[in-house]
């Protein structure tokens, strides 16, 4: 690492490889419990006479050998999953709202979408701890109406971490869906109710299919990041709960285990780079498909 | 222009007091709040017509259209299509169809789909939609582009497409909004007679919305013109032209030169106007039924005067003034004169020979006069 590179320091950090060919290169090494670092190098001179090279793809393998990991990876796709559904679902009908409403109202409800992001994230998720906790707002709230005689566990099960994921990545769904949906001439609307169609027909076969690229976009702005989210399975979920993001945590700091926990991050890279790479290519397409309009 | 001569042979039934109406449109209001959009409209369109509503932008005559479609509920009044009250209809179930000005053509879809999107929606058998389909295209002359996305065509194949996609459903109206708004003037001028072609062959009622006069012109069986939310006139592009019934629509259809005056003689067979701005006498050799009024205009049309050297033997309906601008159009040119009054007219006087040596030329003093049957005495 001492010697002289071509690029400058601040252009390699801009670029983001230099953190990943680390953790590429920790991926490949093997444990050390014992000194610093705590991996074996992957290039080391033998009586400064030969270069020996130590490729270790063990760790790779042991990911696949253990079902630790294939149950945390499976785990953390199914949250992202349900939570994208979620996101979309509760996020369509708001961007379609506010695409609707009157241009007064539009700047404003944006606003407000985006207004949490001016808060700290982790305070927000924190903001749901005391809402969801047994003597938080929402149980006192049941029980003085009368619903329940007991306070309902809320908080650390799968449905708080549900709630803080969705809560905290909607307006990642909300944005690229209104600035889509904005762009629809209404007119086409009006062509198909003119032709026959009733209005919820026409949303279904005119609105929903122009909208593709503005659920993909959405869909992969809340799944990508919610694979590896740690916090909020971690201050919201379950003990239980197992996601790959907390694996990878535990992995680094409990076990001290770099090589494993690089080899983890590494998979879920190469997990996540399909979609989005699926996402660029469709997003490529509709920009010509728009460029020859 | 077969089409135009067959136009001119069918009978006018607006004129048959026993002909009913098929669109009737009785006393329509659309009221923005305190604005009135359309004013109270009264209006019969009949089958087979092409009826054009002409009026510049914010005269109304798109929220009327909007209403006979249905997207537009009006404030007062009923619209009868066929005899059928359409208050309460709602515009998926109306037995009209609207060609947008923008086309609206769904994105997303072919042109064949486009098509047959309307036919889908009355959940006909696949085949009977595939023929209607392919007989459609092969009226518009779209057959193989069938399989083309919206934005693979050109705008005249756009326009067709639109056109194709309101008229598959057979609708009784057609509503066009703008039809050839978007088209360059060669394409328009083609356009314009395969529209009326289509709409002879097909028998739909048409109703255009358009504020160009010359497309109306030779669109319309009939016009109607708008303005401030109201119809001033309705008439054959003839009658129109030729006999308007206000200063507006003078002025609006067309090019006209307008004489303020006040009438001297008010008979039966003739009016006798003394106009400042003529600088003499106007004799117009009808009589006038409104002229209660001091002040009137008389409107003459620019190919309606001519230019002279010498004096008219007429005393009235003349002036002298000096040439200030000539433009050369070839076919015809148009002289600008002003009067010794101060007023600019316009001449518009056909070229009928070819070497004209002593043709009239710039600062040339020149008379001007016109028929006794020329002017038309409009009011405000």
């Amino acid at each position: 690492m001492a010697k002289q590179s071509y690029v400058s320091l601040g252009e390699r950090l801009m670029l983001g490889i230099d953190p990943f060919v680390i953790v590429l290169k920790i991926s490949f090494a093997e444990t050390r419990w014992l000194g610093s670092p705590p991996y074996s190098p992957l290039l080391e001179w033998v009586d400064a006479q030969y270069l020996q090279i130590r490729f270790n793809l063990g760790n790779y393998l042991f990911l696949l050998r253990d079902s630790l990991y294939l149950d945390a990876f499976l785990s953390s796709l199914k949250v992202a999953a349900v939570s994208t559904v979620f996101c979309l679902l509760i996020g369509y009908p708001m961007a379609y709202a506010i695409a609707r409403a009157d241009t007064r109202w539009r700047n404003i409800l944006l606003l407000l979408v985006i207004l949490p992001f001016w808060t700290s994230f982790l305070l927000r998720v924190y903001a749901w701890m005391g809402l969801l906790g047994n003597n938080g707002l929402i149980n006192q709230v049941l029980m003085a109406v009368g619903i329940v005689s007991e306070p309902v566990t809320m908080l650390n099960t799968d449905f708080a971490m549900y709630i803080g994921i969705v809560y905290s990545y909607l307006p990642f769904m909300i944005l690229p869906l209104y600035s889509n949906l904005e762009k629809h001439d209404v007119t086409l609307l009006e062509a198909a109710v003119d032709l026959g169609c009733k209005p919820f027909r026409a949303f279904l076969s005119i609105t929903l299919p122009l909208s593709v690229s503005g659920i993909i976009a959405g869909s992969m702005l809340v799944f990508i990041p919610a694979v590896g989210e740690f916090v909020i399975p971690r201050l919201l979920g379950g003990t239980d709960s197992l996601m790959i993001g907390r694996v990878l945590w535990d992995e680094y700091f409990l076990n001290r285990n770099w090589p494993i926990a690089s080899a983890v991050a590494i998979a879920l890279l190469i997990l996540l780079v399909i979609p989005i790479m699926i996402f660029q290519r469709f997003q490529m397409q509709e920009a010509g498909a728009s460029a020859r309009r | 222009m077969a089409s135009m001569a067959a136009r001119e042979e069918r009978k006018a039934p607006w004129l048959d007091p026993t002909a009913a109406p098929y669109i009737r449109i009785d006393k329509v209001s659309k009221k923005f709040g305190e604005f009135a959009a359309v004013d109270s409209v009264s209006l019969n369109v009949y089958k087979g017509e092409i009826f054009c509503l002409l009026g510049g932008s914010g005269s109304g005559k798109t929220t009327l259209l909007r209403m006979i479609a249905g997207f537009e509920a009006p404030s007062e009044g009923r619209i009868y299509i066929d005899g059928a009250d359409m208050s309460e209809v709602p515009p998926y179930e109306r037995p009209v169809n609207m060609m947008f000005q923008s086309y609206a053509l769904f994105p997303h879809m072919t042109v064949e789909q486009n098509i047959a999107f309307g036919l889908k929606q009355e959940g006909l058998p696949k085949d009977e939609i595939a023929t209607r389909v392919a007989d459609m295209l092969a009226i518009v002359k779209l057959e193989q582009f069938a399989k083309r996305k919206p934005h693979q065509l050109s705008g005249g194949q756009r326009q067709r497409v639109a056109l194709a996609r309101s008229l598959v459903k057979r609708p009784k109206v057609l509503l066009l909004d703008e039809p050839l708004g978007a088209l360059d003037k060669k394409l328009r001028e083609h356009t314009q007679f395969e529209l009326v072609n289509i709409q002879e062959r097909l028998g739909v009622t048409f109703v255009v919305v358009t504020h160009d006069q010359e497309e109306a012109m030779t669109l319309a069986s009939r016009i109607g013109v708008m303005n401030h939310g109201r119809i001033v006139q309705v008439g054959t592009p003839h009658d129109i032209y030729e006999f308007p019934n206000t200063r507006f629509v003078a002025e609006f259809i067309g090019n006209v030169n307008m004489f303020e005056g006040v009438i001297l003689e008010d008979e039966p067979d003739h009016v006798l106007i003394d106009s400042h701005e003529l600088g003499g006498n106007i004799y117009v050799g009808h009589g006038v039924s409104t002229a209660s009024e001091a002040i009137v205009w008389t409107a003459v049309r620019p190919e309606k005067m001519s230019l002279t050297r010498e004096e008219p033997a007429e005393k009235s309906n003349r002036a002298t003034g000096i040439i200030k601008e000539i433009a050369y159009m070839g076919d015809s040119s148009i002289y600008l004169v002003q009067l010794d009054s101060g007023k600019i007219v316009r001449v518009t006087q056909p070229n009928i020979v070819r070497h004209a040596e002593d043709r009239l030329t710039w600062d040339e003093r020149v008379w001007v006069h016109w028929h006794e049957s020329s002017g038309v005495v409009v009011t405000e």
